[in-house]
């Protein structure tokens, strides 16, 4: 056994001779995938978390709008499903009350259900339409709902200085179906592994939309959050901000409190 | 007196709608709202004498919602009053408690005692398994506006599914229009004075169980209901000048299930009802499938189609799902006004009876709704369900105001 290792160890090293690059350093596939896993793992064992959320909705006048909204996340520990999370609608007033639930799949279609407080319905909706505008934001379903780290996958570009911070600049691949975009562009900083921020390049490949990550906070020493998103949509010039609230994790919630049928009991 | 009532009730929800930020901040109460002015206008002068002469009516409702929930959660309750006022028909102006419960929540246990509205069902054309509440048909005769039923309701929640158990004490008669009305019958309906097959009347009590839950990319709803049939049959009183609503008694089960894959929605509803001398079947089924994005816009658009049969005889209430074919196209914008447009066309396969139906809809500002409709009937013989109807074309337009 000793022996396989010096022999590997030998091999190795002569590799590494012949290929004047260290034989420890990954292909930039796995570097990427190593960077958005050190990331994605950074933020394990949350457990559950709830945050109140304001979106701020811009056109290219700059005229806003605004809608409120609670985000309730369950995380499932095991990587290859996907957390389940639960969006309540406070205003606009009409529509107080409508919730969406998400359970999140890998690369499978996610399951979706949304309730319609006037008619007291709940709704089995089709999550195919991953690209379409979440709520009239420039945020799409897919961008709420695609954080799982499989669900991408990983191309080490670079490294370079983001603010105060170094990043990681890492391209990944959308694997699922019926994703608006043929890559993304990520930067991940080397001090804390949080996404500071996102290129969408849509699917003719031209840049589509920027969001940028700020205000991050850490909770329990722990976990970071971002407590304001800017999304910006480079074509159109429209925006979408998300506002955060303060974070509340392990909150007590179960599985329990993400079925269809506790739609109809969330106010 | 009733009017002074009801004027009472719509002046109170608005002044409580402006009253709700200072009340609401510091306390577990949640309070919202809405007031709405509806106007109608009618293409044809009405069908039956009495029937007001004018071809416009102005209404206008209010609805306060008052929630509480307890510093720990397990606790909530809800109350909401609806009411509506309106300038011709008397029986329309009416008040309605929607909603009026208290509810416990324990471990994947819920119990609820009071007044509520519970829907059930997945298609659109028209909702065959949906009964634990009576229609409010003056509000719109589409059937989708409900009264608040008395209840005691406990759902338990199971890693197999959600069982709902339903005790119904009190029984809502269903409500019709008065003779100024629109949307009538050729006589007047004496709704509140209806004759039962059961000889406890309207406090019979009903029970429902249900179970619900999804498998993969299959919802599925299944109940059995014993009690009083919400769907009244209407006999002509001793006199001949009137309508007596009778409610029969009815074991019913019912069936819901959606295939949700891709783009598609699949689905079907479908009950058996066994009445005091028949039993039949009807149900509905048909498909909802969306374009998403179409011509790289922000735009869906969803074409559905459904078929509705029932097999019920001359003997029971009328339907007039029995054998028609329900075609529309549902345009959403995706914008940040959350404008979209609703069209169908119900057209009976038999006697071409068809019934056509535009709803759109766009929010202005942050708290200001618009909706148009406008609704037509053509194909109606005197001898078919629609023709009371046949002259009550309208186009609608309601401006609602959310607090």
């Amino acid at each position: 056994m000793k022996h396989l290792k010096i022999l590997g160890a030998t091999l190795l090293s002569m590799a590494a001779f012949l290929n004047s690059s260290p034989v420890w350093s990954e292909t930039p596939e796995e570097k990427g995938f190593a960077v958005a896993a050190r990331s994605d793992r950074s933020d394990r064992g949350f457990g559950d978390s709830k945050a109140e959320m304001t979106m701020v909705l811009r056109n290219a006048a700059g005229q806003e709008s605004s809608r409120t909204m609670q985000f309730t996340t369950l995380e499932m520990s095991d990587e290859s499903v996907g957390d389940k999370s639960l969006v309540l609608f406070s205003t606009p007033r009409d529509i107080e009350g409508t919730a969406l639930l998400s359970h999140a799949k890998i690369l499978d279609p996610d399951d979706q259900w949304l309730y319609l407080p006037a008619l007291k319905r709940v709704k089995r909706i089709s999550s195919r339409n991953k690209s379409g505008p979440f709520v009239g934001s420039e945020f799409a379903f897919e961008d709420f709902t695609a954080s799982e780290l499989n669900k991408f996958s990983y191309k080490y570009l670079r490294e370079e200085p983001c603010g105060d911070l170094s990043c990681d600049v890492v391209e990944r691949f959308p694997r699922y179906e019926n994703s608006g975009y043929t890559r993304q562009i990520s930067w991940v900083d080397t001090t804390d592994y949080q996404i500071r921020k996102i290129e969408f390049y849509d699917r003719r490949g031209s840049l589509l939309k920027e969001l940028i990550f700020e205000d991050y906070r850490k909770y329990a020493d722990k976990y970071w959050r971002a407590h304001r998103l800017v999304m910006k949509n480079v074509q159109t010039n429209k925006s979408t901000d998300l506002v955060y609230g303060e974070y509340k994790f392990n909150v007590g919630l179960t599985d329990k409190d993400f079925v269809k049928g506790r739609l109809s009991r969330l106010r | 007196m009733r009017h002074l009532l009801i004027l009472g009730v719509l002046f109170f929800c608005i002044i409580a709608g402006n009253a709700e930020q200072t009340i609401a901040d510091d306390s577990e109460w949640d309070l919202s709202g809405n007031v709405s002015i509806k106007a109608r206008g009618f293409s044809q002068d009405a069908l039956w004498p009495e029937q007001n002469t004018s071809d416009a009516e102005v209404s206008v409702s209010g609805e306060w919602e008052a929630r509480w929930r307890s510093e720990e959660g397990d606790q909530r309750a809800s109350f909401i009053p609806f009411v509506r006022w309106d300038e011709n028909d008397d029986e329309r102006s009416h008040i309605d408690l929607r909603e009026a419960y208290w509810a416990y929540e324990g471990d994947g246990v819920e119990l609820l005692v009071g007044v509520n509205k519970v829907f059930w069902g997945v298609t659109e054309s028209v909702h065959l398994v949906d009964i634990i509440n009576q229609t409010d048909l003056v509000e719109d005769i589409d059937q989708e506006d409900k009264l608040g039923q008395p209840m005691v309701n406990l759902a338990v929640q199971k890693d197999w599914g959600l069982i709902n158990l339903y005790v119904l004490p009190y029984f809502r008669e269903r409500t019709f229009p008065g003779l100024d009305g629109r949307f009538r019958e050729p006589l007047r309906v004496d709704w509140d004075d209806a004759e039962y097959e059961s000889g406890a009347k309207d406090k019979h009590v009903d029970l429902a169980l249900r179970y619900s839950h999804y498998f993969g990319d299959v919802d599925v709803g299944l109940y059995y209901f014993r009690g009083t049939s919400r769907e009244p049959r209407l006999q002509l009183s001793a006199d001949g000048r009137e309508f007596k609503p009778f409610y029969d008694q009815i074991d019913q089960v019912g069936l819901d299930l959606q295939y949700t894959r891709d783009a598609w929605l699949w689905k079907l509803e479908a009950i058996v009802r066994d009445g005091s001398d028949e039993s039949f079947a009807a149900s509905v089924a048909g498909f909802e499938y969306t374009f998403y994005q179409v011509y790289e816009s922000d735009a869906d658009i969803g074409i559905l189609m459904e078929y509705q049969y029932d097999e019920r005889s001359s003997k029971k209430p009328l339907t007039i799902a029995d054998n028609d074919v329900f075609m529309g196209a549902r345009w959403s914008l995706n914008d940040i006004q959350d404008t979209a447009v609703l069209a169908g066309v119900v057209v009976d396969k038999k006697t071409s009876e068809t019934f056509f139906n535009l709803e759109a809809e766009r929010r202005f500002g942050d708290n200001t709704f618009l909706e148009l409709r406008v609704r037509a009937i053509t194909n109606a013989e005197s001898d078919e369900p629609l023709y009371s109807f046949s002259r009550d074309d309208y186009i609608q337009l309601q401006i609602s105001r959310y607090f």
